[in-house]
């Protein structure tokens, strides 16, 4: 019996220097333990209910443990203590606890049940934007303007890597938090997001506003935030949804009403007189002129690296079946309006989804590059006029 | 099907004067025995363990930095929702099917199972569906990728690696509807005279409600998982809108099997705790009727709870409130069998042998998974933690100390009475302490980062939750190497270990220790004892 407790105790010693020496590995680094600091009524609210029930916790976790503790140090045989055996039926001590968690219960219910219903209540929004994730990105129509644009991850593939190989380049602070296009809303207003999906479910996540909505193919659902200073707050897709999943994250730059006006008039300018549907853009694109074979290859390499290489990969390999290789396919050996016609259309049933929101210019570039990339060399160009004559 | 027939006609005949010598190599697979089967069912359990953790630590590798070192972000989707099919399907729900299956016969002094046969099968059916499970990983497309939870429409995007998974859990759980017809057939058909249903074993009982929420429960799953087979392949549209469908119904589906699930792997557990703290405490358990109650209260409750999965789906506030409030109440049953434990420590006279420093493990850990619980049940909170790892971090405090240590603490209980043979007392408390410590450096650390806002099944983040993943990598791969430990016990306990007693804990009180010699005979009980 002796040995045995000596045995536990030493495995105790280890196993808790372990724990130290876990515990210390990372010097001087971000450990935040709690929400990130809220921006809306709504996400101060919840904010305020979870250190509040946080708080009530952590009192009965002190009269759980204290009451167990007591047991475990006072009556262990060891001690001598001896078995009360007729200590085993109590119908008041039952009543009594059931009764008073009961009431902890109420306690936490009422102020949980104000937040739902302040939460759930998005009448009256001062303005409406639909909101639309895909794989795997994200798209902001802003519904009484004429302003509707993609938002993609900004972080290059060079700072994310290969498995195997070490990132070519350092990652920025952002990593993984920044997007090329952030949706932008004035301070103090109330926003109702309309969200939705253009495939599978996404979920538009940003803690601090105090929102997080699926996104359901076919169904639009209604959320609201109103953020009251002004700032950058950030978020990432909540649902599973597919390979690249965690690389679709949400940016939200809330601005002063001035300055947001000052952003709608720069956006109408850019982004204005698009189509909801994913089609077009910008009026002044010139689709008049013809490259050469060169000139082609090397802006559609561009844009291949930012849109294609995460599924069909650098070498244009793929990875069979889900993400097919470009190398040998028929359709990028084939007809070039076949080609077209599956950017701008997508596949139904597949992950490849539709790339009419690339200009003429660059979807002509990319469909050049894979025909004469990867082996394949057909020697087809194809111009911006001829994808222009291809959209609707 | 004459043919086998004829062999267990054969085999009833045999078995008064031949105990163990059942036709050499091809005995396993024809055995009816219940001994036999629960061990076939606790190393197939063991070795699926070993597996679905292997994966977990390869998912940890890939989680120790930003950017992406290990694996390809498909083939880490692939693994978060094998491992969980793994653990769940293959390791958690099949160890209790083994317990079951060694102890109920003997705690209620029946002589065998009530469906011999079928108990071979669905034992036996386990098999192709592993193997399927598994094989998927290997076929154009790789195995599932959507998260257990398997939500349309992405699960339509999945190759074949998709369907044999459908088809895998088809399987598991037809086996498992098989184990409860004959867990509930054996306890309310095969009590000994004397073995009122009050004075069962807790374990007994919590294995009875259990077997009745996974017959209420399988096949809605079944018929969930059927749907998306036909919607994959058959031009329904069951979850697509532009068919009429919606993908959220398959949610409502998916959760109503989904949660009582959730209990259905806790709930054994419940069992086995409430036998070892009496038996170490050398008091009998406090309440003993509420705790019955209390089981079925959970039981019940988990029907009506499984919106809180939902709350980010939009559903209206008249939804989140009553899945909230239903929620929170099951603080109350969870609660009262927590202060039953503790109370039955209370003036107990205890030593604290390895089943007990599990089962205390247990206790501890499984209340700080209620309290992220509670937090999660409230609808507005939730919406914060929703798919973070603060969730992640709630379910293997549950799943985790509450499942596994459950199991664990069985497996040192019982292995005297299984083999004959004591298991080594320090290795045991080793086990225990690593596993404690390194489990809370691995999940502790998950609710900051879910609190921060960390998604759940991503490859690769945001550099600001670095430090708490290398921390919790770090412990897990110490709680993967604490659990080898366990492994070499178990097997140096059968091989070498000293012989136990036939009542090795002297207050533990359930047949098996007061009637029975240790190794339990290969058939017990076929006269049945009067229990006064």
């Amino acid at each position: 019996m002796k040995k045995i407790k000596n045995s536990s105790i030493w495995a105790g010693f280890v196993a808790l220097a372990l724990a130290l020496l876990g515990f210390m590995t990372p010097a001087l680094a971000s450990y935040d333990v709690n929400i990130p600091p809220p921006a809306t009524p709504i996400s101060t609210q919840i904010y305020g209910l979870h250190m509040y029930i946080l708080w009530i916790c952590v009192v009965i976790f002190f009269i759980v443990f204290g009451a167990m503790f007591y047991s475990i140090f006072k009556f262990r045989k060891s001690k001598g203590a001896q078995p009360d055996v007729n200590f085993h039926e109590s119908t008041l001590i039952e009543i009594i606890w059931t009764t008073i968690p009961f009431v902890i219960l109420l306690a936490i219910a009422i102020p949980a049940t104000k937040t739902v219903l302040d939460m759930k209540d998005a009448s009256n929004p001062d303005m409406t934007i639909k909101v639309t994730g895909y794989q795997w990105g994200w798209r902001y129509d802003y519904a009484a303007e004429d302003v509707g644009f993609y938002s993609n991850l900004a972080t290059p593939w060079s700072q994310i890597g290969q498995p195997g190989e070490t990132a070519p380049e350092t990652k920025n602070p952002d990593y993984l938090l920044e997007v090329d296009n952030p949706l932008v809303v004035p301070v103090g207003k109330r926003v109702r997001l309309l969200v939705t999906s253009n495939d599978v479910i996404h979920g538009w996540y940003v803690p601090q506003l105090g929102v997080n909505q699926y996104g359901i193919p076919g169904f639009i659902k209604d959320v609201w935030f109103r953020a009251d200073k002004a700032g950058t707050y950030k978020g990432q897709c909540s649902q599973i949804c597919g390979k690249l999943h965690g690389y679709m994250p949400i940016t939200v730059i809330v601005k002063s009403d001035a300055d947001y006006a000052t952003w709608l008039v720069e956006a109408k300018t850019k982004w204005g007189s698009k189509p909801a549907v994913a089609v077009a853009q910008p009026a002044e694109e010139d689709t008049s002129k013809k490259l050469g074979l060169a000139e082609l290859k090397a802006d559609g390499e561009k844009v291949y690296a930012a849109n294609c290489v995460a599924c069909h990969q650098a070498n244009g390999k793929g990875m069979p079946p889900a993400f097919p290789p470009l190398a040998g396919s028929k359709v990028v050996l084939g007809a070039a309006s076949q080609q077209i016609d599956v950017m701008l259309n997508g596949r139904a049933g597949t992950a490849m989804q539709s790339f009419a929101k690339l200009s003429n210019s660059e979807l002509a570039a990319v469909i050049t590059y894979t025909k004469n990339s990867f082996g394949n060399s057909t020697g087809v160009l194809v111009q911006a006029a001829d994808v222009k004559a291809a959209r609707k | 099907m004459s043919n086998a027939a004829t062999h267990a006609g054969t085999h009833d005949h045999d078995h008064s004067h031949d105990h163990h010598d059942h036709g050499g190599w091809t005995r396993y697979f024809t055995t009816t025995n219940h001994k036999d089967i629960g061990t076939m069912y606790l190393w197939f359990a063991f070795i699926m363990f070993f597996v679905g953790g292997s994966m977990a630590l390869l998912l940890r590798a890939e989680l120790f930095s930003p950017g992406l070192q290990i694996v390809q972000p498909e083939i880490f989707n692939s693994l978060t929702t094998v491992h969980a099919l793994v653990m769940i399907f293959g390791a958690v729900m099949p160890a209790f099917v083994g317990f079951a299956n060694w102890l109920i016969p003997m705690q209620v002094g029946a002589a065998d199972m009530a469906f011999p046969r079928m108990n071979n099968w669905s034992f036996w059916i386990m098999i192709p569906a592993s193997i399927l499970l598994m094989a998927s990983f290997f076929v154009p497309g790789g195995a599932a990728a959507s998260g257990w939870t398997l939500y349309p429409p992405l699960v339509t995007q999945g190759g074949i690696g998709t369907d044999m998974t459908i088809l895998a859990i088809h399987l598991l759980g037809a086996s498992s509807i098989m184990g409860s017809i004959n867990i509930i057939t054996t306890i309310l058909n095969l009590r000994a005279p004397g073995m009122t249903l009050m004075k069962m074993p807790l374990f007994c009982w919590t294995w009875l409600i259990t077997a009745y929420l996974l017959i209420a429960t399988m096949p809605v799953l079944a018929g969930a998982i059927t749907m998306l087979l036909t919607d994959r392949h058959f031009g329904t549209s069951f979850f697509n809108a532009a068919g009429g469908g919606d993908p959220t119904m398959f949610m409502h589906i998916f959760w109503f099997f989904g949660h009582p699930e959730v209990y259905i792997l806790i709930l054994p557990a419940f069992g086995i705790v409430s036998q070892i703290i009496p038996a170490f405490a050398r008091k009998p358990l406090f309440g003993y009727a509420s705790m019955v109650y209390a089981t079925a209260a959970i039981a019940i409750l988990s029907f009506i709870v499984w919106g809180h999965h939902m709350f980010t789906v939009g559903m209206p506030a008249a939804g989140q409130l009553f899945f909230m409030y239903a929620t929170m109440l099951i603080a109350v049953p969870t609660g009262v069998k927590i202060f039953n434990w503790i109370s039955t420590m209370w003036r107990g006279s205890m030593t604290f042998e390895t089943p007990m420093l599990f089962c205390i493990g247990f206790l501890c850990m499984f209340t700080l998974g209620g309290f992220s619980g509670l937090v999660l049940s409230i609808a507005a909170v939730d919406i914060t933690l929703h798919n973070t790892y603060y969730v992640v971090a709630h379910f293997h405090y549950v799943l985790f100390p509450g499942a596994i240590w459950g199991l664990t603490a069985g497996v040192y209980f019982w292995l005297p009475k299984f083999t004959g043979k004591m298991y080594n007392e320090t290795l045991g408390k080793w086990h225990f302490w690593i596993s404690a410590i390194a489990f809370n450096i691995t999940f502790f650390p998950q609710h900051f980062l879910g609190l921060a806002g960390m998604p759940r099944r991503i490859p690769d983040y945001a550099l600001q939750f670095t430090e708490w993943n290398q921390i919790s990598t770090v412990g897990a791969f110490l709680l993967g190497a604490s659990q080898l430990i366990f492994l070499y016990n178990v097997v140096t306990t059968i091989r070498s270990g000293e012989k136990a007693k036939d009542k090795q804990w002297e207050a533990a009180d359930s047949l098996e220790w007061t009637h029975l010699p240790s190794p339990a005979p290969y058939h017990t009980f076929e006269t049945a004892p009067v229990i006064k």
